[in-house]
């Protein structure tokens, strides 16, 4: 019987090796996306632990910020979203007390701040780029969003949605971003505004932004729905 | 144990299972992991796509637009628990019962040298349950290359919360290259491992029973 088991256990390992050698991958079964879906959730939990609230990513100096930065997403740049001033409005939703929508001219007018910072895409690639804009916090403050709810989603104009845990949001480097390298954020970059979070990977900064809202369950993202982790901090 | 005596090797379950886990997460990482390096290759190549491991790439870029990094990232870091767990239990099993000690020290220049010489010209004896001094310093360096992969792992999974890490590696690009060299050693190290393992097959039968016995080998002396 032990041998038995033994020789099961032996077996099974060379058709680990076996499946790699001859590419005949077991990752699309479903019950094997469930198993490393549990364990996603389990590095939910492991990642938020060890997120430091005031730890702050690490800045660089002016020179090292790229100017040229690299266009990404999964539509080419000329397909990106225009938003007119005229008609845009950035809705507030859930647990927000002053849900009044607020136009550009508001937007650009509130106090900025700026940062020189690397953005880690989950590819592997990174770039440092130079943001200027409002903390997210302050802005919570000001609109009077429940800061004891566990979550701050985004939703996009380009169909782009993304949500982000409370501690992140209220993280002194996450920013609403209106400028890159000193310049009004472009189009393709996300105007009006893009959400900067130097902590998380870089497909967690979502761009275009239409609608923020606060809650306490968890936000879908538009890559964790194909298979992405969900905190993807960094 | 004299020279006539029936060579014996023995690997205690905790040995055998610690092994075998280490051994499964090592290829769940390396196929995942080249599924990932060429979402975005340090060098100028990018690995197979049929030795990478992550689900068919047509079907992933049909259903959602990514060639399955989505499940190769997923992998990785599912397996590097396995890795990490089973390569602490390793170590710490090997330390407190002795076995690294009496069987894997005595090690130093000259020694090895010594070895080295007498396996490059085919004169080293292999006896069923002992280490020469070239195998002792092998399994170091494979045990070595997976506390690096493990350290640098750490740097690109998290190079803000563990910021001074990567600054050790030379930066976030320098985490990667480390990751990727000691990688290579490994994958070197799997590949003379498993083509020793062929040649002595009674090797893998104690690793994976716990027990293999051999004739003892003709040796000058004796009689």
């Amino acid at each position: 019987m032990d041998l038995e088991r033994r020789r099961l256990f032996g077996g099974s390992l060379s058709l680990g090796a076996l499946t790699l050698l001859t590419g005949c991958d077991i990752s699309d079964h479903e019950s094997v996306q469930k198993a490393l879906a549990l364990v996603s959730r389990w590095n939910d939990r492991v990642q938020a632990a060890i997120f430091g609230a005031n730890r702050l990513a690490p800045t660089f100096a002016e020179d090292q910020a790229v100017k040229d930065f690299r266009y990404n997403a999964w539509y080419g740049p000329d397909r990106s979203p225009r938003l007119d001033d005229a008609s845009y409005r950035l809705t507030l939703a859930g647990q927000i007390a002053d849900k009044r929508p607020w136009t550009i001219e508001r937007l650009h007018a509130l106090p900025r701040v700026s940062q020189i910072t690397r953005h880690v895409c989950v590819e592997g690639w990174s770039m440092i780029g130079k943001w200027s804009g409002i903390p997210l916090r302050d802005f919570l403050g000001q609109i009077g969003a429940d800061t004891t709810a566990r979550y701050v989603g985004f939703e996009c104009a380009d169909g782009y949605y993304e949500g982000i845990d409370m501690p992140t949001a209220l993280h002194p480097q996450t920013l609403m971003a209106f400028q890159l390298s000193d310049d009004i954020l472009p189009t393709r970059y996300g105007y009006p505004f893009k959400i900067r979070i130097p902590t998380k990977l870089g497909f967690k900064n979502p761009k275009f932004v239409t609608t923020i809202y606060v809650s306490n369950q968890q936000p879908r993202g538009f890559w964790t729905d194909r298979g992405y982790n969900w905190f993807s901090g960094i | 144990m004299s020279a006539g005596d029936l060579e014996v090797q023995t690997h205690p379950i905790a040995a055998r299972v610690t092994h075998w886990l280490m051994a499964l997460a090592i290829l769940l990482l390396i196929g995942s992991g080249w599924r990932i390096y060429n979402a975005s290759p340090i060098f100028d190549f990018r690995f197979p796509e049929a030795v990478t491991l992550g689900g068919d790439v047509e079907d992933a870029l049909a259903l959602h637009n990514d060639p399955g990094v989505a499940s190769a990232l997923a992998w990785h870091f599912a397996a590097m628990w396995l890795l990490a767990l089973s390569y602490l239990g390793f170590v710490l099993w090997n330390t407190i019962t002795g076995h690294f000690r009496r069987d894997f020290l005595p090690i130093g220049p000259r020694l090895f040298w010594r070895d080295f010489v007498a396996a490059a010209t085919f004169r080293l004896q292999h006896r069923l349950g002992e280490y020469n001094v070239v195998q002792r310093v092998a399994y170091w360096g494979a045990l070595g290359s997976v506390a690096m992969m493990l350290l640098s792992g750490i740097a690109i999974w998290k190079p803000v919360q563990t910021y001074p890490l990567e600054v050790l590696f030379g930066g976030f690009q320098g985490a990667r290259i480390v990751h990727f060299v000691f990688m290579t050693a490994i994958v070197l190290f799997i590949a003379i491992h498993v083509a020793l393992v062929i040649l002595v097959p009674k090797t893998f039968v104690a690793m994976t029973l716990g027990r293999a016995t051999a004739m003892p080998h003709a040796r000058k002396g004796d009689a």
